[in-house]
């Protein structure tokens, strides 16, 4: 069938090699998945059967149903935000709808959007389907993987009109502190930049407070956070996101929405206000759970030699590998039996690392990385 | 939270995690994590550590009960030194004093209906200050103390995902 040639103008996902070598294999283990291995907290779950049983099985308001809107605009609170429930808040299906309405309502062909990379594999191909242009940001080891005021300098984002960022950061992550922040928020103000903030792992930082670009000075009318209900409280599968700005902007991105989506899931939608109001402190012990993975983990790869920069938020390490990361994977699952994902999916600054997920049992964690050890030793 | 109580929520997590495990989980060193274990044992935190066997999957029978006991108390016999009598049979694998209609609520375990049915009416009741008993014999478990006994759920994502 003949497409349409933005179709073309992205490839397929680099990911997807890995997961057809992968799925080849009977044993193996995977340290590359992109979610919790949790389920969903029971309440949640139960609140959304609960919803089916009483039918509530119609559409909800565009922006998602009141109340979740209310609940949302309480617990962000707690990133120093205030956003009004009614103008403020659109919920959407997972935050990727909300990442693609957004870079629809917000970029023009031929705008340049930055991208602060290593990246989520899915920000440069929303860019392009919505007829921008890709500026890379990388962001370098050296650094923490935070993004500088020079990274995006040199990069020549003044130029851009928006910047794309995520912290903490799939697939390093790497969070950013307060004052790092402000140096990226001061370069969005001298450069009028609209800034597009996925912090979908806010919840999951383990060391300092999570740090939100739009809670800086100045930031707030410049500034769309996105976040959900994917990771922090494993609904992956029940698609739920939501986005906040300010009233124009997402009145903006509601106009795109209302019309290609309608409204999030219901279901989804049921669940996430009990995820609010009853799951804290489910949410709390698996914080707590993938705190000591992350530990242990570093620390495995300390003892076996492979250079790994302390992640602190998102459940993602970053090891640095010898050689190329590509025929490392390739090596390390042919061989061992353990799937990873080579660094340079990301983008520019991946490449020569592999993101390492730890949201799996610490059981297989300590079998994976027995089996990395094995395979860094035989190299 | 402070380590000592980052410990005990590891070792609830697991409690056969070796020492060398538990301090790369919580980023402390062996000493301080063998340390830390030993200080909770002694202070008591720590009473001891069972593994949640499913007996079903076992060859072995096994009876369980949750028994109610009211008791009276006088003068000299509180709820304390009642407990303590009948903790002390191995039979009893928990004792609770709880409110409601009855005093307390007591379980046993033994290998056949039969010994429960015996224990209780030969060793419990017969204790002067326990004036009933009501035994519900257990007929499926489901969870025990947080472990649900029945197959977990299989890892049903995909293998690689962004």
């Amino acid at each position: 069938m003949r497409r349409a040639e933005r179709v073309d103008r992205v490839g397929p996902s680099g990911i997807r090699k890995f997961f057809e070598l992968a799925e080849e294999r009977e044993d193996v283990i995977s340290l590359g998945v992109g979610e919790p291995d949790f389920a969903a907290p029971w309440a949640a779950r139960e609140a959304a059967i609960a919803s089916l049983e009483a039918g509530k099985t119609s559409y909800t308001a565009n922006r998602g149903l009141k109340e979740l809107r209310e609940e949302i605009a309480d617990h962000v609170t707690r990133y120093g935000f205030s956003y009004d429930p009614d103008e403020e808040v659109l919920v959407t299906t997972g935050v990727s709808e909300a990442v693609d309405v957004a870079l629809r309502a917000f970029v023009d062909p031929g705008d340049l959007v930055a991208v602060a990379q290593p990246a989520y594999i899915s920000y440069e191909p929303g860019v392009v389907f919505a007829g921008g242009e890709v500026l890379p940001v990388p962001t370098r080891e050296a650094e923490a993987f935070v993004l500088t005021y020079d990274a995006l300098e040199e990069a020549g984002a003044a130029e851009a009109s928006v910047l794309m960022l995520c912290y903490p950061n799939n697939p390093t992550g790497a969070v950013m502190s307060e004052s790092e922040i402000e140096e990226v928020a001061r370069f969005a103000r001298e450069h009028d930049l609209l800034v597009l903030s996925d912090e979908i792992y806010a919840d999951l930082t383990y060391e300092g407070e999570h740090a939100s670009i739009a809670a800086r000075e100045g930031m707030r009318e410049r500034t769309i956070v996105f976040n959900g209900f994917s990771k922090a409280y494993a609904m992956t599968g029940l698609r739920l996101g939501y986005a906040l700005g300010p009233a124009s902007g997402i009145a903006a991105m509601n106009r795109i929405h209302q019309y290609s989506m309608l409204s999030a899931p219901t279901t989804a939608q049921h669940a996430a206000l009990a995820a609010l109001r009853d799951c804290q402190d489910d949410v709390e012990e698996m914080v707590s759970a993938f705190d000591r993975r992350r530990n242990y983990m570093l620390a495995r790869f300390s003892e076996m030699g492979l250079p790994c920069f302390e992640a602190k938020g998102a459940f993602y390490l970053f090891p640095e590998v010898p050689g190329d990361d590509e025929a490392f994977a390739e090596g390390l699952l042919e061989e061992r039996g353990v799937a990873v994902v080579p660094g340079s999916v990301f983008g520019e600054g991946g490449a020569g690392h592999l993101r390492v997920s730890y949201a799996t049992g610490m059981r297989s964690l300590r079998e994976a990385a027995d089996r990395i050890e094995a395979y860094l030793n035989e190299r | 939270m402070d380590a000592s109580r980052e410990l005990l929520e590891a070792l609830r997590e697991n409690a056969r995690t070796g020492t060398a495990d538990l301090a790369r989980q919580l980023g402390m060193s062996e000493e301080a994590v063998a340390d830390g274990i030993a200080a909770l044992e002694d202070e008591g935190v720590v009473c001891g550590y069972q593994a949640i066997v499913n007996w079903e999957k076992t060859d072995e029978e096994r009876a369980l009960a949750a028994v109610e006991l009211n008791v009276t108390l006088d003068r000299e016999t509180g709820y304390e030194e009642i407990a303590m009598r009948i903790a002390r049979f191995p039979q009893v694998t928990d004792l609770r004093l709880v409110s409601g209609d009855f005093d307390f609520l007591m379980l046993v375990e033994a290998d056949t209906v039969r010994e429960i049915s015996r224990f209780v009416s030969e060793k419990v009741a017969p204790v002067p200050e326990v004036t009933q008993t009501v035994t519900h014999f257990v007929m499926d478990t489901y969870k025990e103390r947080g472990i649900e006994l029945r197959d977990g759920h299989d890892d049903d994502r995909l293998s690689v995902s962004p």
